[in-house]
């Protein structure tokens, strides 16, 4: 398979805190690369810098093995080619579902909303919110709203998705609709980098698991190996406290 | 025994038991609260109404300001008068809210090109809303005019207009501002990441959003611009304060300026009653 997403030796600070320090990292077409660790070991942030919301210090990011962090480069294109779904949703609350899922395509593609709505439409009807379309966020629970935020990247085409612990601010009989929607796009061939909590889910769908401590990739591996027979110390502790 | 007690409801308790302890202190506490408040109200009412009149000069002062018959007479020609506050302050209220919005953007352009732009958008935020509004009024009102611009240029309407519209765009935009400020950076963080511009991001995501939050905001400058608008008077246009003052002068009374009060209060009390509610209901749907 053909390395879709690379970063070589990436580094990241705020202010004096250095949150990534060094990563390499391969995503293969069609895979999906789950990141696990503990909070605030950097995995928001690499996601972040993937989809170039945050610039890097240092390092590079290769998509289809061109560079997409030459400062020179303008980001908006390449933010389009890497959807980004948030913890907190951040769905638009003034707009409709609809609305908020056309906006992007309408005013980046120039279409009209009679020639975008039924590749919109199909995408709502394939996540099962078909009759939501018209509700506002505050009227959706928060799994739909999150699937919502999933339908408004993916109205962008995109070729990777990168999500960042969505199903962490759902209530617990939520979480399984979103997983879902994760399964689905893998089988239909999505390139996915997740950052997760869910370390059930890594283990049955992750085609690479990737532990991060304190601004590093500690380990990485298939996930049999990595939850059953972890090599580093530091992974040992991490799955010891979490499973 | 404690079994027994969560069987029963708790409506049920208190009927059958009459009101608890904590209820019957509560409604003594109410009781006791409503008669000092209306006590000290009586009392307060009845200071003014026997101590005012024993002032000296009372006599006087019911003559000059509360003259029932000056009152009537000249009334209905003051209300006349104020339509024209109103239609000043028609016309200015949406040039206010226009050019606040350009200024609170012009403040946040980020493109070096557009520098000077968003220079010129904090020195316009210093100065008028450093300067008094009368004297805003004084320097544009008969500053410009003194250019010796042809007539309909040198009219006091259009230039008293300019410079209550400049002074209070300064402080629109500020309050276009804090609703700017207001919306959550992962608002911001969701555009962006789909790839939409910078003005894009201003257009449709952030702008609707913080604009509907400080509508109370803007509301209660509309009301001062409505008392404001009497301003204007200082530089020829006959609005209800100056009306109130050539009865002043005709009539040798005072009570004018007393129906010009009664007609402000008439129109800004209703309104800001309406904005308090509009106030209440959004920090509930925001609770």
């Amino acid at each position: 398979m053909a390395v879709k997403l690379q970063m070589i030796d990436v580094w990241k600070s705020f202010g004096a805190n250095e949150v990534l320090r060094g990563i390499d990292l391969e995503v293969e077409e069609g895979q999906m690369v789950c990141l696990i660790g503990a909070s605030g070991s950097g995995k928001s942030t690499l996601l972040r810098c993937m989809n170039l919301l945050e610039p890097v210090d240092d390092g590079v990011i290769l998509l289809d093995g061109a560079d997409i962090t030459d400062p020179e480069l303008d980001p908006q294109p390449i933010r389009q080619r890497i959807g980004l779904v948030f913890q907190s949703f951040n769905l638009f609350p003034h707009m409709t579902a609809l609305d908020n899922v056309l906006l992007a395509p309408r005013r980046i593609h120039r279409k009209a909303r009679a020639a975008l709505l039924p590749g919109v439409e199909a995408l709502f009807d394939r996540f099962g919110l078909a009759d939501r379309m018209s509700h506002y966020p505050d009227q959706l629970s928060g799994g739909q709203q999150q699937r919502v935020a999933i339908i408004r990247a993916l109205a962008m085409k995109p070729e990777v998705m990168l999500f960042d612990e969505v199903t962490s601010a759902l209530d617990p009989e939520l979480v399984g609709e979103v997983l879902d929607v994760l399964r689905a796009l893998k089988a239909e061939g999505m390139t996915m980098v997740l950052a997760t909590h869910e370390m059930a889910f890594a283990r049955e769908a992750a085609d690479k698991v990737c532990f991060l401590d304190a601004g590093r990739i500690v380990e990485e591996g298939p996930p049999a190996e990595i939850f059953s027979a972890p090599r580093e110390a530091r992974t040992r502790a991490f799955l010891a406290r979490v499973l | 025994m404690t079994p027994e007690r969560t069987e029963t409801t708790a409506t049920g308790r208190r009927a059958a038991r009459g009101p608890t302890r904590r209820e019957a202190r509560e409604a003594h506490l109410r009781r006791r609260s409503m008669v000092i408040a209306a006590l000290s109200t009586a009392a307060v009412i009845a200071l003014i109404v026997i101590l005012v009149p024993m002032a000296p000069g009372w006599e006087r002062v019911q003559k000059s300001f509360f003259n029932l018959d000056v009152f009537t007479r000249t009334f209905p020609g003051l209300l006349k008068a104020f339509l024209l506050d109103v239609m000043i302050f028609a016309w200015c209220a949406p040039m206010i809210a226009i050019l606040g919005l350009v200024i609170a953007l012009a403040r946040d352009a980020r493109s070096p090109a557009l520098f000077p732009l968003r220079l010129f958008g904090s020195i316009y935020n210093d100065v008028f809303r450093g300067v008094p509004v009368i004297l805003v009024i004084y320097l544009v009102g008969f500053g410009i005019p003194g250019l010796g611009l042809p007539r309909p240029w040198n009219s006091p309407y259009i230039w008293g207009t300019v410079a209550v519209v400049l002074t209070y765009s300064a402080y629109v935009a500020e309050v276009y501002r804090t609703g700017i400020e207001s919306i959550h950076e992962s608002q911001r963080a969701a555009a962006t990441s789909l790839g939409l511009s910078h003005w894009d991001t201003m257009r449709y995501v952030i702008l609707p959003q913080a604009i509907r939050r400080v509508i109370p905001a803007n509301m209660n400058l509309l009301i001062a611009l409505q008392k404001d608008v009497a301003l204007l008077s200082f530089i020829g246009p006959v609005e209800i304060l100056r009306q109130a003052g050539v009865y002043k002068s005709v009539h040798a009374n005072f009570t004018p300026y007393l129906g010009a009060a009664l007609i402000f209060l008439a129109v800004t009390v209703p309104a800001t009653r309406a904005v308090d509610r509009m106030i209440a209901r959004q920090n509930r749907a925001r609770s």
